[in-house]
């Protein structure tokens, strides 16, 4: 929030500058090793354009380049270590396009990124990259990618479950908008990264480990903050700015300790499997099929057992539950343990679905989970299975037609148009909405 | 240690712009949730409408200063209505999560790189501050003394700033002492006996929340001068900051906003300073710079918790007049 801005805005000017200037020191070895051009046009010019087509370091050969400009054109193709060079008779601005037919399956160029506009500066040889990805160019028919993506969006509403269902049952008891839940989905996932990587502990035991650390940090909060709240009969609003400040304090917290940055769990990032159109990775598997089983131990705790009973009771009306024997307390003590242990693992499978630790990733996530919650009826526990699973579906499936840094956008745009239409959510009843 | 400096940056703090757009946006909040009761999560929103409607109307349409703001204030009107339309009937909780999601949505649709030949994307909009500083009266020189001594653009900027600032509380100091006030007070209190008192509730909170939306979108405006508009700038701690600096000084009074604005700042700034300084001299092994940085935003979440726990009037204000009685 302080004035830092003209410092973070020439950052990634500054980077591309390094990055522009270390390319060239390379190239300039290179050169010097006595490695002429395989196929140079235009070398009767005094000025060149050049660059160096390359994907995960391996360099593509005969990827066609054309440079337009200053009424000159001309083209040329990469030689086999991916390195082109097009000579320019003055020094101007020009339009070097790379032709993205040429490249190879698998590898393509950031949309409209195939078009760079070159300016000399105070060199007689300008550095043109071009930034390569992996991906598929529409080769994948429109079924395909729904089917994949839908599959992906499955997978991300169910990890999404896992955190909504722990918020609703807290909603549902206590009537607490829990903005603090953010740090706690953040919280199993860097008690992962600690206890695996850090102390080198195997990942399932890191898992469990972390798990059991988000249920003692529901507990402990519930007795230091929010049962000591409760008895003083501090009101719903305040809470909710409590758990505000809560989540902001302990979000720098994290960062205090672990630094800005993000770090992999182990095993993330494994080659995808492919089941016809639908590559997953055996990490997204093994995630779904975590999810699915505890999402259906919470239902069968919650439809089954006595506690679970009680829980719903309370949930339905706090008063009416005390009356008929219910010890209110130690419900609302059990579903704050539940619901963070749930969101525990819910960071955990998120980390690996991102992919990466870091200190805000629950807060990332928070708003979907919001939105998941009010979609299918704030309080109720299956409502929120259910709307995890249509913003999580949602959000993967916008990409098809939003580019991909606005998917957030659909899924929020979705909750406030739900409101409208159908105040109480999905699976809320009526009268819950005062 | 070099104390001089750190009170002397401390001290630029209290009347900077950035002090006084703060203040504004907690006097918008304070009549949202002060005065009115309403849970406005998107104060920040607000602000980057603010921000952007006047820097894209200047650089992209090329409109004089008095246009862009008009435009910026067209906008949060609009952003007003489309959230309340839908939340204000409900829960006051349903309007705090609509809020902060369409907050959201108005950053990341700054951020994307699919409009960034308008929004400049994630690296914002700069360069929109001449036609602003071609109203400037003041002649070239530096006015001021100490630590509030300032060139002439920034001293300009700061008269405008403050005198906005003033204004509106004014304003907001008449306007909740009229019918009006007693309405929207009421509503505060007990919705429904002002329902059946015949008053419209609803018309009453779309009113309330246009006034306060406005008031946000002006501070997003002053905001931005002194700087670049950047998208990052505008995320949801930001609301949350305004929330602190509203509960610091009373959520339902008028001075409170601009008092808690100021204490806010100058403690922030002071803290910073000394924390910064400390380190470097050594008083804090355990600790580096870039932590000390972090260590005031843990105070800030942890002074949240206890203004709002402990003195939940805040500096400035009665207890009797608490928008969360209930």
């Amino acid at each position: 929030m302080q004035p830092t801005d003209t410092a973070q805005r020439y950052i990634p000017r500054l980077l591309a500058i390094l990055f522009v200037t270390l390319l060239a020191a390379l190239s300039m070895a290179t050169f010097s090793a006595g490695n002429a051009h395989a196929d140079e046009v235009g070398t009767e010019y005094d000025f060149t354009i050049a660059g160096n087509v390359q994907f995960d370091g391996e360099p593509q050969g005969d990827v066609a380049i054309a440079v337009a400009g200053n009424g000159y054109e001309a083209d040329t193709v990469t030689d086999a270590d991916g390195r082109w060079a097009i000579g320019v008779p003055e020094k101007g601005s020009y339009e070097v396009t790379l032709d993205e037919e040429s490249l190879p399956e698998g590898v393509v160029v950031a949309e409209g990124a195939n078009v760079i506009d070159a300016e000399f500066g105070l060199t007689d040889r300008k550095s043109v990259n071009f930034f390569l990805g992996e991906g598929t160019r529409n080769t994948v028919s429109f079924f395909d990618q729904f089917l994949n993506r839908f599959v992906n969006g499955l997978n991300f509403g169910l990890l999404l479950a896992l955190a909504a269902i722990g918020l609703s049952l807290i909603f549902g008891t206590t009537g607490l908008s829990n903005f603090a839940h953010a740090e706690m989905i953040t919280f199993g996932a860097l008690m992962t990264l600690v206890f695996s990587v850090q102390l080198g502990l195997p990942i399932w035991l890191a898992i469990v480990i972390a798990i059991a650390l988000s249920g003692a940090l529901g507990w402990g909060l519930d007795a230091v903050i929010w049962k000591p709240l409760r008895r003083r009969g501090v009101a719903l609003i305040p809470l909710m700015i409590v758990s505000i400040g809560l989540s902001l304090a302990l979000r720098y917290l994290y960062q205090y300790f672990f630094g800005g940055s993000t770090s992999q769990l182990p095993g993330a990032g494994q080659t995808d499997l492919k089941f016809g159109p639908i590559s997953l990775s055996p990490i997204d598997l093994v995630s779904m099929g975590i999810s699915v089983i505890v999402l259906l131990g919470v239902a069968y705790f919650l439809l089954r057992t006595r506690i679970g009973k009680a829980t719903r009771a309370v949930s339905d009306n706090p008063s009416l539950a005390s009356a008929s024997g219910i010890d209110v307390d130690n419900v609302i003590r059990i579903v704050w343990v539940t619901g963070a242990a749930l969101a525990g693992l819910s960071g955990v499978l998120w980390a690996y679905f991102r992919p990466g630790v870091s200190w805000d990733m629950g807060f990332q996530m928070l708003l979907l989970v919001f939105a998941a919650v009010t979609l299918g009826g704030l309080g109720t526990a299956f409502g929120a299975l259910i709307g995890s699973i249509i913003v999580g579906l949602f959000v993967e499936l916008s990409t098809l037609w939003l580019p991909s840094d606005m998917k957030y956008v659909g899924a929020l745009v979705v909750l406030i148009l739900v409101l409208l239409l159908r105040p109480q959510g999905i699976m809320g009843r009526k009268e819950r909405i005062g | 240690m070099d104390w001089g400096a750190i009170f002397n940056n401390a001290a630029v703090e209290l009347i900077s712009p950035t002090t006084a757009a703060y203040a504004l946006a907690a006097l918008g909040l304070a009549v949202h949730f002060g005065y009115t009761g309403l849970l406005n999560f998107g104060q920040a929103g607000f602000m980057a409408l603010g921000a952007y409607g006047y820097a894209i109307s200047i650089l992209t349409f090329g409109f004089p200063v008095w246009g862009a703001f008009l435009v910026g204030i067209g906008a949060s009107i609009v952003f007003a209505l489309i959230l309340g339309i839908p939340t204000l009937r409900l829960r006051a909780d349903y309007l705090a999560i609509v809020t902060i999601a369409a907050a959201e949505i108005v950053r990341l649709l700054f951020t994307t790189n699919t409009f960034a030949s308008v929004t400049g994307s994630a690296n914002g909009l700069s360069g929109y501050k001449t036609e602003f500083a071609a109203l400037n009266p003041l002649a070239e020189g530096s006015y001021g003394f100490g630590p509030f001594e300032n060139n002439a653009y920034d001293t300009w900027l700061r008269i405008v700033a403050w005198s906005i600032v003033i204004l509106a509380a004014l304003f907001v100091w008449q306007v909740m002492r009229s019918p009006w006030g007693r309405v929207i007070k009421g509503i505060r209190e007990d919705e429904d006996a002002v329902r059946a008192l015949g008053k419209n509730v609803y018309a009453y909170k779309m009113q309330s929340l246009i006034l306060g939306g406005v008031f946000g979108t002006i501070a997003g405006m002053i905001f931005a001068l002194p700087r670049a508009v950047v998208p990052s700038n505008y995320q949801t701690t930001l609301t949350f900051f305004i929330y602190a600096i509203l509960l610091l000084g009373g959520a339902a009074t008028v001075l409170g906003p601009i008092i808690g604005s100021m204490i806010f700042w100058v403690l922030l700034s002071f803290f910073s300073g000394f924390i910064s300084r400390a380190v470097e001299a050594g008083w804090l092994p355990f600790m580096t710079t870039i932590q000390g940085g972090q260590l005031r935003f843990i105070l800030v979440g942890v002074a949240i918790m206890l203004i709002v726990i402990f003195r939940p009037q805040g500096v400035f204000g009665n207890k009797k007049e608490l928008a969360f009685v209930r």
